[in-house]
């Protein structure tokens, strides 16, 4: 049995998370000031807000990047601390290693764990298969379109069968075309996958599209200004659902907070 | 080539500019042509130049032999060449394989410590600054007539480049990447092996071609200072003999010398580095 089994999806707790960024020269940043957030197993959390918000400094934290400065945060009990296999990062570039091929990209996190990597290579080819690439495994990544790249980049993070999947604006730098097709693709995948997603983004319209919950945050210092749960059935249509009432009132509440805020100005 | 079965699906298509089209295909294949060999063509036709020009012009082998009679002197005199060649070679190859062996460290730690690249670097720009070639006495001075200065003189020349070189190419690579592999759990040994280097290739490879040739200006201008034997030696003896033929010929396996090097190098790094661009 080499197809991809269904992943149980990790809870994540994060309680009173806090990050200070301490500068040099100017005041220390107050980047996340005591977040509480509850993720339930397999949900599928959409973080929104801009550009210096937190929601990047959140995902660095979770994935054990960064220290923590204040608070904790728990993955299915287990304390964060350092970067763990229970996690897999996808993030707004591809950042593939142009100097192996498509397979040997995908297998990176099984070459650095030290794992056998024959024994995943079956699994690498399955993945590719799901996201629409099944033969390319020997390509270089620069045959590859970006799109086609960002696939490649989400293979390599479930290689692993991550328990939480952390995509950090994974779609921002795709054409629009491109994009609606990723966001599609996403959602078919993870309603067959089940892991956990905390998805950043600056698209209001994807967040709620995708999520089942969408957190939106306001920045200096990053705080949750909204946790709002997204009541509609799967699988969603990216076509129909721009004629949806429904999917406008959960996208008007969102801009609203940020109309509010003066992050958006309305004119 | 993709272009030009592009022309000519447009024939099929087009057929009342039939005529036209497969002029326009021709010129562009003798474009193709000249394009590819323009330099070698050039080259021939210098050569050609020289050849007719020498004896129309009066002067005598004796001032400036031409390209045909260099060529004939170097088949003659291929044994002596070798056996000159090959200590120069040795020379080259020593200095260079030195430079290596302490610029690729000394690059590593002016990477990682900051404390060693503020104490290190403006050192090393600054020594960059010596003509190394005015050394050459110095080191005859110190090391005596043997290969030691020669080997130094290369050694000094090529370590500037190696060094310049591999520095930038390990600080010029994205942080997201080195982000991405702590974030699979990789330490720093990983980081290096899996990321680092494979990313500096390129660049470390660009140093190494730079620093070869120079190593070959290095021992020759060693050898021209005091030396017993090597292609820079056979050079001045030939001076002294007048015999500007000969001359001419070490020239040639002197320069034959720089680019066999290079161009193995060449090889080397298109079978250990991947470039971003040559994928296609």
């Amino acid at each position: 049995m080499s197809a991809v089994s269904p992943t149980i999806g990790a809870e994540v707790d994060i309680a009173q998370l806090t990050k200070i960024y301490h500068t040099r020269e100017s005041e220390d940043v107050l980047a996340l000031d005591a977040i509480d957030l509850k993720i339930e197993r397999g949900s599928f959390v959409a973080v929104v807000g801009p550009s210096g918000c937190g929601k990047s400094t959140l995902l660095s934290l979770l994935a054990g990047l960064t220290p923590i400065s204040d608070g904790q945060i728990t993955i299915d009990s287990e304390r964060v601390a350092k970067p763990h296999s229970k996690i897999g990062v996808v993030f707004q570039s591809d950042l593939l290693l142009y100097w192996r091929t498509v397979i040997e990209n995908i297998l990176l996190p099984i070459e650095i764990k030290g794992l056998d990597v024959k024994k995943y290579a079956a699994k690498a080819e399955e993945l590719l298969k799901q996201v629409g690439l099944a033969g390319f495994g020997k390509k270089y990544p620069s045959e590859l379109s970006g799109g086609m790249r960002q696939r490649v980049a989400i293979c390599r993070a479930l290689i692993q069968e991550p328990g939480l999947l952390l995509m950090d604006e994974p779609f921002g730098a795709l054409d629009a075309l491109t994009r609606e097709q990723m966001i599609m693709d996403l959602q078919t995948m993870w309603v067959r996958l089940g892991n956990t997603v905390l998805f950043i983004t600056h698209g209001i319209d994807e967040a709620v599209f995708l999520a089942d919950r969408v957190i939106v945050m306001s920045p200096r210092p990053g705080r949750i200004d909204l946790d709002l749960k997204v009541d509609m059935p799967r699988p969603r249509q990216w076509s129909r659902v721009h004629e949806d009432p429904i999917f406008h009132g959960y996208v008007r509440q969102i801009r609203e907070i940020f109309e509010a805020k003066g992050i958006l100005v309305a004119h | 080539m993709a272009r030009v079965s592009g022309f000519s699906g447009s024939v099929a298509v087009q057929t009342e500019r039939g005529k036209n089209t497969i002029k326009a295909k021709r010129k562009f294949r003798l474009q193709q042509l000249t394009e590819r060999f323009s330099a070698l063509f050039l080259a021939v036709a210098l050569l050609a130049v020289w050849q007719i020009a020498v004896p129309l012009s009066g002067l005598s082998e004796f001032i400036l032999p031409t390209p045909l009679a260099i060529a004939t002197r170097i088949a003659n005199e291929l044994p002596l060449l070798a056996s000159h060649g090959y200590i120069t070679l040795f020379e080259v190859l020593a200095g260079f394989g030195m430079g290596v062996a302490i610029g690729i460290p000394l690059s590593l730690l002016i990477f990682y410590s900051r404390a060693f690249e503020k104490a290190v670097y403006p050192l090393l720009v600054a020594l960059q600054t010596i003509p190394k070639v005015a050394l050459a006495p110095i080191l005859v001075l110190y090391l005596g007539y043997g290969w030691a200065p020669k080997i130094t003189l290369a050694f000094l020349i090529a370590l500037f480049p190696i060094v310049i070189s591999t520095v930038v190419g390990l600080q010029s690579l994205d942080k997201n990447l080195v982000n991405l592999v702590r974030s699979m759990g990789a330490n720093e040994m990983q980081t290096f092996f899996k990321v680092r280097l494979p990313a500096a290739l390129p660049n470390i490879f660009g140093g190494f071609k730079v620093a070869i040739s120079l190593s070959v200006i290095g021992a020759v201008i060693g050898e021209y200072v005091a030396a017993e034997r090597g292609l820079g030696y056979l050079q001045l003896q030939a001076n002294s003999l007048f015999d500007t033929t000969l001359n001419f010929a070490s020239v040639v396996a002197i320069s034959a010398l720089g680019v066999s090097l290079y161009f193995i190098l060449d090889f080397i790094e298109s079978k250990v580095a991947y470039k971003r661009d040559s994928a296609k």
